[in-house]
C-alpha cells in the first residue's frame, strides 16, 4: 500500500482545476440558495451554457474573451428565462422549472448532429489554445514531492482559483450589504419582507441571475481545463454534486462551498485511489469489491460521510450551530 | 413618525358619528367600497363600504372565520379580490403589489407571527426600513454608498427596539425570542418601516397580560403621535380599554360599527358575537 502516493492522489485532486471550478459553481449556488433560500436544481445548466458559450464563440472565430462574456451572457439570459415565469409563484416551481429545463437543454445541445453549432455529442475540441499560449509560467514540473502539477496545470489552476478567490470576495460583500439582508429575510420568510415593502420578486430574480453568472465561469474554466465540451459532462448529477459541497461546507457561509468543494474531492479520489490500492495488495478480496465496482462505492461512500455530518455536525464544517438549532416557528 | 397634530380629544369627535355600518367618517385615510373575495362557494369578504378615520384606534372584531385576516390580506396585496375599490389617503390600491401597498405607508403584520427567526433582532429592524441604497444590487458592493445610511439606520432601530424593551436583546437571532417578545419586535419592525397606518391582526394573542398593557400602551402613544390603527381583537376588555371606533364583522360582512359603548350594546355584535362568547362562559 502505498499511503503517500494515495495522498498526494487525493490532494492534487482536491486543490486541481475541477474542485476550483466546482467551487465556483458552488460560490453561485451559494447565494442562490444559502443565502436567498431558492432552490435551483438546474444549476449545472448555468455551467452548460458558459462553457457552451466560449466554445462556440471560439469555435466561429471569435476571441477567447468574448468567448467568455458569450456564456456570462447567456447564463443571465437562462437566469431571466428560469426566473421569470416562476419566482411570483410558490418556491416549488422554480425548483420543477429548473430540474426539467436542466435537462432539455442538455438533450437539445445533444441533440444536434455533427454539422450543428454545438456539435451534437461529438462536441468542440481544442478551443482554448490561446489560453494556454498565454502561458507565463516556464516550462517543467511544479510541486512537493509527489504532489506535482505540470506547467500547463499549474497555470490553469491560477486562473481557477484567482477566480474562485474573486467571486467568494464578490458574493461576500454583496451579501453583507443591505441587499444581502433582503436575500436572507427571503430565505427566512418571504412574505415578511414583502409586507415591510421589499421588492422580492426582483431581489430573487437578482440572487439567481447573479448566482448563475457566477457558475458559467465555473463552466468555462471546465471547458478550458479540458479544451474539450460535451453534452454528457453536464448531467443533473452535477447540480447535486454541488448541492453537497455546498451544505458540506455550510450554506451561507463565506467559505463554505470553498472548502466544501475541497473536501468533497479530497475525499472521493481518496477513497478511489484507496481501494484500488487495497484491491490490489490484496487487502479486500475482489469477491467483494472488484475494481470496477470502486466508482460507485466511493458515493456511497461521500453519501455516507454526508449523512453522519448532518447527524453531528448539521450546520456544515462552517455555519454556526445556533442557527440550526432555531425553528422557524 | 407622522405628522404633527393638534391635540384632539378623540373619543369626542367620533361619538358624533352615527354607530351605522358603512357610515361616512369625518377625515378617513382608508375607504373601501364594495369589497369581495370568495373561497369556492364560500364568501370570505362582502364589504359593502367602509371608512376608517385617520389618526383613531380602530378595532375590529368578529368571530373566528368572520373574514377578518382575509381583510386585511386584500387591503395590503397579499390577496386579491373579485372585486372592489379601496383607496388610502385618496391612492387607489387596487391591484398593487404587496410591498408597493407597504410603500405608500400602509403597513401589516401578521396573526401568525412573522420573525425572520435566522436573523438578528437587530437585522429585522434593520430590513423594514425603506429607501436604502444599499438595496440596490449595484450599490451593495460600494458600502461607502450606504454605510452613513447604515449608522442612522441602526441607531433608529436600537430607539424602537429600547422603546419595546428588546434593545438588550437586539444581537440575539428573532427565533430565540418568546412569542410575545415576537409580537412586539414585528410591531417595532413594522414602525421602522416609517408607516402612516398600521393592520395589526391579533397583536395581543398569546401574549402575557403584562405584555399585554406594554402593546397596548404603545399603541395608544403611537395613536397620540398620529399614527392610524386598525387592530384584530377578541379581548373585548381590551377592545374597550383602547379602541376609539369599533367594526365587527361576521361571514364577511360588516354588520355593525361604533364608538365601544355603543357595539357592546348592539343587538347584531351580541347575538353574533358577544352572546356566542358569554354562553361559552369566557364574559
Ligand atoms: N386561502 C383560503 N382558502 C380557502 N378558504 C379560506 C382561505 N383563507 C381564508 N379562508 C376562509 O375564509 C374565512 C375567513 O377566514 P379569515 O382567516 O379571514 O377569518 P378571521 O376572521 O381572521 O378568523 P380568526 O379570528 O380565526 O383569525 C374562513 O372561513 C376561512 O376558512
Ligand atoms: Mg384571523
Amino acid at each position: 500500500m502505498d499511503i503517500v502516493g494515495v495522498l498526494a492522489d487525493a490532494m492534487r485532486t482536491a486543490v486541481g482545476p475541477i474542485a476550483a471550478a466546482y467551487a465556483i459553481a458552488g460560490i453561485g449556488l451559494n447565494l442562490q440558495f444559502g443565502y436567498t433560500g431558492l432552490l435551483n436544481f438546474g444549476h449545472v445548466a448555468f455551467m452548460l451554457v458558459g462553457a457552451y458559450g466560449t466554445a462556440i464563440t471560439v469555435d466561429d472565430g471569435g476571441p477567447l474573451w468574448l468567448g467568455i462574456l458569450v456564456g456570462m451572457g447567456a447564463a443571465i439570459l437562462l437566469g431571466l428565462l428560469f426566473g421569470l415565469p416562476t419566482l411570483r409563484l410558490r418556491a416549488d416551481y422554480l425548483a420543477i422549472v429548473t430540474i426539467a429545463a436542466a435537462e432539455v437543454l442538455r438533450i437539445v445541445v445533444r441533440g444536434g448532429g455533427e454539422s450543428s453549432f454545438t456539435h451534437g455529442v461529438f462536441g468542440i475540441q481544442r478551443f482554448a489554445n490561446s489560453f494556454f499560449d498565454a502561458n507565463p509560467i516556464p516550462g517543467g514540473d511544479y510541486g512537493i514531492g509527489r504532489l506535482s502539477f505540470t506547467q500547463r496545470g499549474l497555470w490553469v489552476l491560477a486562473v481557477g482559483w484567482s477566480v474562485v478567490a474573486l467571486t467568494a470576495v464578490l458574493v461576500a460583500l454583496i451579501a453583507r450589504s443591505p441587499w444581502g439582508r433582503i436575500l436572507r429575510a427571503i430565505r427566512e420568510d418571504e412574505d415578511a419582507a414583502r409586507s415591510l415593502g421589499k421588492n422580492t420578486f426582483v431581489v430573487k430574480l437578482q440572487s439567481l441571475v447573479v448566482g448563475g453568472a457566477i457558475a458559467s465561469l465555473a463552466g468555462t474554466l471546465l471547458a478550458i481545463d479540458r479544451q474539450d465540451v460535451r453534452p454528457d459532462t453536464y448531467l443533473p448529477i452535477v447540480t447535486f454534486a454541488i448541492y453537497t459541497m455546498v451544505i458540506l461546507g455550510g450554506p451561507a457561509t463565506r467559505l463554505g462551498p470553498i472548502l466544501g468543494a475541497i473536501v468533497y474531492w479530497f475525499i472521493l479520489q481518496f477513497t478511489d485511489s484507496f481501494l484500488r490500492e487495497a484491491i490490489d495488495a490484496g487487502w479486500i478480496p475482489t469477491s467483494i469489491i472488484s475494481a470496477d465496482d470502486i466508482a460507485p462505492v466511493r458515493f456511497a461512500l461521500v453519501g455516507l460521510g454526508l449523512m453522519l455530518l448532518m447527524i453531528f455536525r448539521p450546520q456544515g464544517m462552517f455555519g454556526r450551530r445556533e442557527e440550526v438549532l432555531i425553528d422557524g416557528r | 413618525m407622522g405628522a404633527e397634530l393638534p391635540t384632539r380629544e378623540p373619543a369626542r369627535t367620533v361619538t358624533t358619528i352615527p354607530p351605522v355600518p358603512g357610515v361616512a367618517k369625518s377625515d378617513p385615510i382608508l375607504t373601501v367600497s364594495s369589497l369581495h373575495r370568495r373561497f369556492g362557494g364560500l364568501v370570505a369578504v362582502d364589504v359593502e363600504h367602509l371608512e376608517v378615520e385617520r389618526n383613531r384606534i380602530t378595532a375590529l372584531i368578529g368571530p373566528n372565520g368572520a373574514g377578518k385576516t382575509t381583510l386585511f390580506n386584500l387591503l395590503t396585496g397579499f390577496d386579491h379580490p373579485d372585486r372592489g375599490e379601496w383607496r388610502f389617503d385618496g391612492r387607489s390600491l387596487h391591484r398593487m403589489p404587496a410591498y408597493a401597498v407597504a410603500r405608500t405607508g400602509l403597513v401589516r403584520t401578521f396573526q401568525l407571527t412573522k420573525a425572520l427567526a435566522r436573523m438578528t433582532v437587530l437585522d429585522n429592524m434593520m430590513l423594514a426600513a425603506s429607501g436604502q441604497r444599499g438595496e440596490r444590487l449595484r450599490n451593495s458592493l460600494f458600502a461607502n454608498v450606504w454605510r452613513a445610511q447604515e449608522r442612522v439606520l441602526r441607531s433608529r432601530a436600537v430607539d424602537l427596539l429600547e422603546r419595546f424593551g428588546l434593545a438588550q436583546m437586539r444581537d440575539d437571532y428573532a427565533g430565540t425570542l418568546s412569542g410575545g417578545q415576537r409580537k412586539l419586535l414585528e410591531i417595532a419592525r413594522a414602525l421602522m418601516a416609517e408607516p402612516r397606518m398600521l393592520l395589526l391582526d391579533e397583536p395581543t394573542a398569546g401574549v402575557n397580560p403584562a405584555l399585554v398593557q406594554s402593546i397596548l400602551q404603545h399603541v395608544k402613544s403611537l395613536r397620540d403621535e398620529g399614527m392610524t390603527i386598525l387592530f384584530v381583537e377578541h379581548d373585548m376588555d381590551v377592545v374597550m380599554g383602547i379602541s376609539d371606533w369599533v367594526v365587527c364583522m361576521t361571514e364577511g360582512w360588516i354588520i355593525a360599527e361604533g364608538v365601544p359603548a355603543s357595539i357592546v350594546a348592539n343587538e347584531a355584535v351580541i347575538d353574533a358575537y358577544l352572546g356566542a362568547r358569554r354562553a361559552e362562559g369566557t364574559r
